[in-house]
């Protein structure tokens, strides 16, 4: 079984403190991490490759700048048997239409696969498109949201897609596209000899030349939507504070919440809107 | 031609409040255009009265496709159906919900129609003009908002984020007309088979579709401790939420993780009890309408957001809010 998993490397976010005049977040300084939905995406396809006898492939690519290579030195380190770095300077700017084109033609570079998982969306961007855009590019299906992923007969599997009205199940014929979300299950830490193994190993690129044969439709020139304005948020919020001590008993702090409720008109036993 | 189109979805039969919300969107930018607001509605079993109302929440046509074979969501099918139909009538604008349906199949679409597509916006007009559509949504955590067009390409394509908008007030006068759409062979796609649906059993209401969120973190201090949230919620008639860390501890589902890593919400009102409050949490509840937070550390970040920030303990305050909303709702009855 090859699987292979796309990641992107993401503003470290976990420390990040929030500045507290502007309620923007502080970013200065941030490190890049592996995308943290993309952890659940590389965890299944090691799941699934350990229920397979721990035979097959696992690929991890990632399309970034060539620092981006430390976020696959780490996905090695976990346990993937080998990854590639698709970087070029003609693709800066690929809005999301472009970048899954970018990785589905450099999906078909690397031969014959199974399975292509990818983290529900990035924290980042949050636009949770690429994964259907794979899909769409390649031809094969997609299934998002995926919460379980079980290999049934040859050539499927089947998914538990987490939706609004619970887990929808599917089967689904390989090769596809799935995109994961936490249920999957809690992600391994690298290990002390992939760590090692992932310092030495060579991570082959594929820029724009390898990429010949396919039409180039990336890059800011060939990506149909333009960040036309970009504004920093500004918090607006009344900040009424009730501090429950010796002379404000949890009474008067219950009835500053019900005042509040009335003030903004919110209908209660409402429960059957 | 050229007309605003917004994605009815639909499950057994039943047309989503979402649809609603993205028709009163849709009516907004056809208005500006001077142009017709069609709902395209996938499904089977769609009463005529769900139809109808439809129309008196804004739509000028309803397209309906009724066939047994889509009664499910299958992403390859619904953009097979959905590209032929933008092929055929060349919308100016396609729009859908951002819910897990329109996240899966706006993607596909756009790539198959060969057009742009912005994810998850809270604010959509017409550019004076061009009448290039103007999508504003939030990004890095809901720290920047940023404006992105889709200049050359037609149509333009954007998700719309659920509860950002309320539905237009029914008018049944209305005038509307409705059009009968065929399944293709072609159409459907034998490789994804729907085998059924499984209620998730912490309860039916998604935090993404509700007026009011009652959310719980690590202040609850163990799992049985969320059952005080689920009555407070259930006093209120609110979902409930909780941060990750409550999630990573095991006391709740992933379905109810709000932030970063979980969902983003856009409630009439947020509740955090025991909730700190991490960047990545609030980057979930930044377009709540209201906050209250409730954490006993005054200096929790949360406060900072907060429209009412009660500090106090938890466990003494919502049984007291609890008992009052119970008195309250006994009045209303």
């Amino acid at each position: 079984m090859h699987i292979i998993v796309p990641i992107k490397q993401v503003p470290e976010t976990s420390n990040v403190k929030m500045d507290p005049v502007s309620g923007t977040m502080l970013r200065t300084g941030v490190e890049t991490v592996v995308n943290p939905l993309d952890l659940y995406a590389l965890e299944s396809a090691f799941r699934l490759k350990e229920q397979h006898g721990g035979v097959g492939t696992i690929t991890v690519i990632t399309m970034g700048p060539p620092q981006a290579v430390k976020v696959l030195k780490e996905a090695l380190a976990m346990g993937c048997d080998q990854a590639y770095l698709i970087s070029d300077k003609a693709f800066a700017g690929s809005d999301t239409w472009a970048t899954s084109y970018v990785l589905s033609r450099a999906i078909m570079e690397l031969g014959a696969y199974d399975l292509i998982i990818a983290g529900e969306r990035a924290t980042d961007g949050d636009t949770g498109q690429v994964g259907p855009g794979i899909a769409a590019w390649l031809d094969i299906p997609a299934v998002t949201y995926a919460a379980a992923i079980e290999s049934t007969d040859a050539g499927f599997v089947s998914c538990s897609r987490m939706v609004e009205e619970g887990y929808q199940q599917v089967a689904v014929q390989l090769p596809a596209v799935i995109t994961v979300v936490k249920e999957i299950g809690a992600v391994r830490l690298p290990t002390l000899r992939g760590k090692i193994r992932s310092r030495s190993a060579e991570i082959p690129l594929i820029d724009a030349g390898k990429l010949s044969a396919h039409k180039p439709l990336w890059g800011l020139s060939k990506s149909p939507t333009r960040v036309v304005k970009i504004e920093q948020t500004t918090v607006k919020r009344e900040g009424k504070t009730v501090v429950v001590d010796e002379h404000t008993p949890a009474e008067a702090a219950a009835d500053s919440f019900m005042e509040f409720l009335a003030e903004k008109h919110i209908i209660l036993g409402d429960r059957h809107a | 031609m050229h007309d605003i189109w917004a994605l009815a979805e639909q499950h057994e039969g039943v047309i989503k409040q979402v649809s609603f919300e993205l028709l009163h969107r849709g009516r907004l930018l056809a208005d500006s255009l001077g142009v017709r607001l069609v709902s395209l509605v996938i499904g089977h079993s769609v009463s005529s009265a769900s139809l109808d109302e439809l129309i008196a929440r804004g739509a000028d046509e309803v397209l309906v496709l009724d066939d047994e074979r889509v009664s499910d969501f299958v992403c390859e099918t619904f953009s097979n159906i959905l590209v032929r139909l933008v092929r055929e009538h060349r919308p100016h604008t396609v729009i859908a919900a951002a819910t897990s349906t329109g996240r899966t199949l706006m993607p596909h679409a756009a790539i198959k129609i060969g057009t742009g597509l912005t994810a998850d916006c809270t604010e959509l007009r017409i550019e004076e003009g061009t009448g290039n559509l103007l999508q504003t949504r939030p990004a890095i955590g809901g720290n920047i908002m940023a404006t992105i067009k889709t200049p050359h390409h037609r149509p333009q394509m954007a998700t719309v984020r659920p509860k950002s908008m309320l539905p237009l007030p029914r008018d049944a006068s209305r005038k509307g007309s409705r059009v009968n759409i065929e399944l293709h062979l072609e159409d459907i796609d034998e490789r994804v088979k729907v085998q059924g649906y499984r209620r998730d059993p912490s309860g039916a209401n998604p935090v993404e579709e509700a007026d009011i969120v009652a959310a719980g973190g690590r202040g609850l201090k163990k799992g049985e401790n969320f059952t005080l949230i689920q009555e407070l919620a259930d006093e209120l008639g609110a979902a409930v939420g909780a941060s990750r860390d409550a999630v990573d501890r095991g006391w709740i589902g992933y379905a109810h993780q709000i932030g970063l890593s979980g969902k983003t919400i856009s409630p009439k009102l947020y509740i955090g009890a025991g909730i700190s409050g991490s960047v990545q949490h609030l980057a979930g509840i930044k377009t709540a309408e209201n906050i209250i937070s409730i954490n006993s550390d005054p200096h929790a970040p949360i406060h900072q957001i907060a429209d009412l920030s009660i500090v106090g303990d938890l466990f003494t305050v919502i049984p007291i809010v609890i008992r009052k909303l119970r008195q309250k709702n006994r009045e209303v009855r």
